[in-house]
């Protein structure tokens, strides 16, 4: 396999803005949504900008974007065709389902979705910044039976192979792995592009495929339920110290010191 | 009387520990350097024993004699396998899914858990898509052996979760849970053998920052400074109250300006920070806050557990002094 055959499969999610502070629904089911400004998960982001900067490098062929949820999910997806995708998958959940979607489900249409398409590279964002699981592409993986590079700071293409440099407790690490492979983006692999406006129209004649979980047999039944959703406790208020030496003796009365 | 109740009393949570036992099996996958235990793995130990059930602890590695030896002494970890072949260079999640299935084959655990670092995060979803489970993430609270209490949101809602799979695999935050005393115990080792390796990814290198400063995420005590040192050059004054910190046997980091990175240290000191909202809900949850800001409205105040309302360029250095002296 030649490494400019590659064609690359983007996972793109759409959560609440990252500025914005959440609000717990009074009866604790979850979090506001609705009127709440959403955005594209910035890991994803940056999964998309590397999927796109190896298409620029010839090293990608094609380059295509998918994303799970309600309708508005085609927001998403466009705002990936503007920075330099080539075409978009939309797999629809009805709001019923979406609400216990989760990285199982996500990961076995995606699983689906890279054997159907003949992908071989799947590239994820280490985690969702909403349900801050971290599971998705490594359970990606897993159902394929491909080798993961997870919260990767550096992609390089080597023939058959991935170098990946991945960000780890203390410091770096680098793994080779053998191609198809699924990699997740850290923060830091790269800085994603702005959408210029020409490329904002020209992503809205970009075609984008609806179809249902069903149709690529994935069942989104979930054994995993959310009983409650809360504020975290609040900080008790606390005290202003008037001098060095009473937070030093605070600290040490309280043994941090 | 008084003898016989404290007679009785431990027993009968013995007779309730035995009768849990039954039902409830645990495995904690250990993490290790091939050298030592990674602390983590001892609050993953305490997470386990949450759940009344017997504790049981997974090595795999190049060598694993020396963690293994570390292991047996840990209280409350009732027996150690051990899986020794070439293949757990760099520990892989792709070579060490295999292992984990086949223990879970043979031991039939209702549990399998690690801590929360990029080994446990990058490893258990793996182990979990395989037994055709979906995994708990970064759990800080176990209330039952299926419900668990996690964070999402950046630490600004916390969600209880039941999970009705047929095996439980969740990772822990290490700093929820107490770390497993490391003497007391003596587990017994068994051998498990390996499977054949898989071959599809190679650990190459490890670049592990040059720093004695411990890694942010496992830091006892994060100095943070802000806006307010102005300048690059001024951080040299949070360097040396960090140095001093870490004199005095505490892991200390120093955090500039990062976001969508969730601490929870014992201490947390921010320095000329005024406490936007991504900055508040990435520290939170530190045990206790310390804030040094020249502006006595600043929202940081509103969480700090001490506050100093000063000018950062004097309190800083006097601070730094005072912890010379102890």
């Amino acid at each position: 396999m030649a490494a400019s055959g590659l064609r690359a499969l983007v996972g793109v999610k759409r959560v609440i803005d990252y500025a914005v502070k959440v609000r717990v629904k009074p009866d604790k089911t979850g979090v506001v949504t609705d009127g709440v400004k959403h955005s594209m998960n910035p890991f994803c982001e940056i999964a998309v900008e590397e999927a796109v900067r190896l298409k620029e490098k010839k090293l990608v062929s094609e380059v295509i974007v998918v994303s799970c949820g309600p309708q508005q999910c085609q927001e998403t997806i466009r705002t990936a065709l503007a920075m330099g995708a080539d075409r978009g998958m939309h797999v629809e959940i009805p709001p019923k389902d979406y609400e216990n979607l989760g990285p199982f489900q996500v990961a076995k249409i995606l699983a689906a979705l890279a054997k159907k398409e003949g992908v071989n590279l799947v590239l994820l964002g280490k985690q969702a910044i909403d349900d801050d699981c971290n599971q998705t592409g490594q359970m990606t993986a897993a159902l394929l039976d491909w080798p993961q590079g997870t919260f990767a700071s550096e992609v390089t293409v080597d023939g058959e192979h991935l170098t990946v440099e991945r960000e780890i407790d203390g410091g770096l690490e680098t793994v080779q792995l053998k191609l198809p492979a699924v990699v997740t983006a850290d923060l830091r692999l790269n800085e994603p592009r702005y959408a210029t406006l020409p490329n904002i129209m020209k992503a809205k004649k970009k075609k984008i495929d609806v179809m249902k979980a069903s149709d690529l047999g994935v069942e989104l039944t979930s054994r995993v339920k959310v009983l409650s959703v809360e504020d975290p406790p609040q900080r008790e208020a606390g005290v202003k110290v008037e001098s060095v030496d009473a937070l030093v003796a605070k600290l040490k009365e309280s043994g941090h010191i | 009387i008084s003898k016989l109740k404290g007679f009785i009393s431990p027993c009968s949570i013995f007779v309730r520990a035995l009768l849990l036992q039954r039902f409830q099996s645990t495995l904690v996958i250990a993490e290790h350097t091939t050298e030592s235990l990674t602390p983590i793995t001892l609050n993953a130990i305490s997470a386990a024993k949450c759940l009344g059930g017997e504790v049981s602890c997974l090595v795999a590695g190049t060598n694993c004699d020396k963690v293994a030896q570390e292991l047996c002494k840990v209280q409350g970890v009732a027996k150690i396998l051990v899986a020794q072949h070439d293949a757990y260079k760099g520990l892989l999640p792709e070579e060490l899914t295999p292992l984990i299935l086949a223990t879970q084959k043979q031991f039939n655990y209702t549990h399998i858990c690690a801590g929360a670092s990029a080994f446990g995060k990058g490893l258990l979803p793996r182990v979990a898509a395989k037994l055709d489970v979906a995994p708990i993430s970064d759990i800080i609270e176990i209330k039952s052996p299926d419900t668990f209490v996690r964070t999402i949101y950046a630490g600004n809602a916390v969600c209880t979760v039941k999970c009705d799979e047929k095996v439980k695999v969740f990772s822990v935050r290490g700093t929820s849970f107490d770390a497993a005393p490391i003497s007391g115990g003596s587990a017994a080792l068994e051998k498990v053998s390996a499977p054949s390796p898989v071959g599809q990814s190679e650990w190459v290198e490890q670049k592990l920052s040059k720093s004695d400063r411990p890694e942010l995420t496992s830091a006892k005590v994060v100095v943070s400074g802000g806006r307010g040192l102005k300048s690059g050059d001024n951080f040299k004054l949070l360097y040396d109250l960090a140095d001093q910190l870490h004199a005095a046997g505490k892991k200390t980091r120093l955090l500039i300006g990062q976001r969508l990175l969730l601490l929870a240290p014992e201490l947390y000191i921010a320095v000329g920070i005024s406490g936007a909202i991504q900055h508040l809900a990435g520290m939170k949850d530190s045990k206790t806050i310390v804030a040094i800001n020249k502006d006595p409205e600043a929202p940081i105040f509103q969480v700090a557990d001490y506050g100093l309302v000063a000018d950062l360029f004097k309190v800083v250095p006097e601070l730094t002094e005072a912890l010379k002296k102890k």
